[in-house]
């Protein structure tokens, strides 16, 4: 029996052999070495469009299908449910005096309940923070069945579509990805630790600076990640802070293989300790102690030390403080802008027909979420730097918040809002509910001097 | 992701919902993904934590009135059936529907039926009349701790005075209609659903 699996089992050995050369060439030549020096071949934007053609042609068939079916396929409320109008407390409950007993501005009518009560229903239908945390739903389908709201209209075409989209992404993407993933994280990690052996001066820096880009530029491939990056006149430069809307950690990878930043954030255990250990010790980073976090004297303290030397990289900093789904911008925390040095505000926009970038971290944990983007297509997303901004006379740091905040949405097309991204986890501040009763004391009190 | 939620609402109880509510089948659907976003225990129906997760709602001064009013008596969860019952109220009123067939029942978004819900947010104890003490409350949740007990008590009274026609001292619901006859409540109470 031995003797007949001999040369067989020779045969399977050779060729594994030579397909994981072949295997291991073909990513050294297209991905690894492009990633070393920075340049791109333009397979990625070639597949970007043709998964487009695509999904097109599968939400077609899907509403074929549907009014086949004589039913109606479920479109995402990307319009909204309701129509609201924008009018304040006062306005609209001055109007309704006026309609119902012809006296504007009297005292307390029964009527005045009305304004709370369609307000408060209308909240319920349609409210503009809750579905800031949950993933954007998608016009068309794109082959995932995480995003599809339409199983019963799926015919056999459109199964196999998708079956070979289970293979080819779980198949070859993926393992592909998590080679290059391991690769880019692993040489980090090792390169840095050797820079940091080398003492501190320009050749140490420049080494560095490398180093990063190509890692990170090796992370960008192991997720596919198609950015465009527009203005780059407008990059950071040291001695500043970079300020950014917030969707996902991998943002910082997107960042970061375009230019070199000092990372600001809490010491981590496990790998991501790892990781943080070796980066500073070949360039300067911010690593706080979890009890360091609290204390924000200390915080602004250490910041500002870090900007006032101008050899030392700009901040990287995420100020609404948790990830948001990329449809809107929310408060950001006022703590870097006390700061007072010049910020370079970055409005960083993803497309989700390609992927989900947004990290639900209520639902799926870090390594779940991991598993998600390195199984989507791909992450596509676009870069705006904007124009450097500092706080003027007489603006204090909410206003100057603000003023960055409104700046990154509008570039971004992304919807700005006045609410705490915060509210994901915890319960809005009673002082919001008193400042509506102190409104409508105005209009009964108000009413009552006449 | 309100991903799967569509597909978990039967063609059936779509159609039963269309009938009593009046609402169409794309809105059927979409509120359906809208109840399945805020069930976040995801047993298919909400409790009273659910709607106070909603900030916009949390800071509403009647907020807690209004929750309560999805809730049927005694009763601490609502199913997307009553969701949308109470939802129903809030449908503009349209006019091919003022011929509709007479014996199927006042529709839900009425005017009468309108002037009802609001009625009830006044109507604490669910005894079918406002007294004063309800009324104090209800403003009282209203204006916070701006206005005094006195100016508030004299609120109370003269809008009781105002009201009052058979001289109990408590406003019932004939007497809320009648007061509020020449207000647009068909308007005031009504949301712009889109299709």
């Amino acid at each position: 029996m031995e003797s007949y699996l001999f040369p067989f089992d020779n045969l399977l050995c050779m060729l594994l052999g030579i397909s994981f050369t072949v295997w291991f060439t073909l990513l050294l030549v297209f991905i690894i070495v492009p990633a070393v020096f920075g340049v791109s071949f333009g397979i990625r934007r070639l597949y970007m469009n043709t998964l487009l053609k695509i999904f097109e042609w599968a939400t077609l068939r899907m509403e074929r299908g549907a009014k086949e079916k004589n039913q109606q396929l479920y479109k995402p409320y990307s319009n909204g449910i309701i129509a609201k109008e924008p009018a304040s407390l006062e306005q609209e409950i001055q109007e309704m005096r006026r309609s119902g007993s012809g006296l504007g501005g009297a005292e307390f009518d029964m009527s005045d309940i009305f304004y709370f009560c369609r307000r408060g229903v209308e909240s319920i239908v349609d409210d503009e923070v809750t579905k800031r945390f949950t993933a954007e739903e998608l016009e068309s389908w794109n082959l995932l069945t995480r995003s599809n709201y339409n199983f019963h209209h799926i015919s056999t075409r459109l199964t196999v579509l998708w079956g070979l989209g289970v293979l080819i992404r779980y198949g070859i993407l993926l393992p592909l990805r998590v080679t290059l993933a391991f690769t880019g994280v692993g040489l980090l990690v090792f390169l840095t630790s050797i820079i940091g052996l080398l003492p501190n001066g320009g050749m140490k820096s420049f080494l560095s600076e490398k180093v990063h880009l190509m890692c990170y530029r090796i992370c960008v491939r192991a997720l596919t990640a198609i950015i465009t990056y527009h203005d780059s006149e407008n990059k950071p430069k040291n001695g500043g802070i970079c300020v950014a809307n917030h969707t996902s950690p991998i943002d910082v990878i997107i960042l970061a293989s375009d230019g070199c930043y000092a990372m600001v954030g809490q010491v981590h255990g496990g790998l991501m300790g790892v990781i943080q250990r070796a980066m500073v010790k070949a360039c300067p980073h911010i690593w706080f102690e979890r009890s360091e976090v609290k204390d924000r004297h200390l915080v602004a303290k250490r910041l500002s030390d870090h900007v006032a030397d101008k050899s030392k990289l700009p901040i990287l900093i995420f100020p609404e403080g948790t990830c948001i789904n990329n449809t809107s911008v929310m408060m950001f925390k006022k703590g870097s802008f006390e700061i007072g040095c010049t910020v370079y505000p970055v409005a960083i926009k993803y497309d989700p027909r390609f992927g989900e970038a947004f990290w639900n971290s209520s639902k799926f944990g870090m390594v779940n979420y991991l598993l998600h983007m390195m199984s989507s297509w791909a992450i596509v997303c676009s870069v705006w730097y904007l124009p450097p901004m500092s706080r003027e006379e007489g603006e204090d740091a909410v206003q100057f918040a603000n003023r960055v905040k409104a700046a990154i949405a509008r570039k971004g097309g992304l919807a700005d809002l006045l609410w705490d991204g915060g509210l994901k986890r915890e319960k809005v501040k009673e002082v919001f509910k008193e400042e509506q009763q102190k409104l409508y004391s105005k209009v009964l009190v108000g009413g009552e001097e006449d | 992701m309100g991903s799967r939620a569509s597909s978990l609402l039967r063609e059936e109880d779509i159609e039963e919902i269309k009938k009593e509510t009046g609402f169409s089948h794309s809105q059927i659907t979409r509120l359906y993904s809208r109840f399945h976003s805020l069930d976040k225990g995801e047993n298919g129906a909400l409790s009273r934590e659910d709607f106070q997760r909603i900030p916009e709602l949390a800071i509403n001064p009647l907020g807690d009135r209004i929750i309560n009013a999805f809730f049927p008596e005694g009763e601490d969860q609502v199913n997307f059936r009553g969701f949308m019952r109470t939802l129903a109220h809030f449908r503009p009123v349209e006019d091919n529907e003022k011929n509709k067939d007479p014996s199927a029942g006042e529709p839900l978004n009425s005017r009468n039926n309108k002037l009802l819900f609001a009625f009830r947010l006044y109507d604490l104890d669910r005894d079918d009349k406002i007294s004063r003490d309800e009324l104090l409350q209800v403003l009282r949740m209203m204006v916070g701790v701006n206005i005094s007990d006195e100016q508030l008590g004299s609120i109370a009274d003269r809008t009781i005075q105002e009201a009052d026609t058979n001289g109990d001292m408590c406003i019932s619901f004939s007497e809320f209609i009648k007061v509020l006859e020449k207000v647009d409540v068909e308007q005031k109470m009504s949301i712009r659903f889109l299709h």
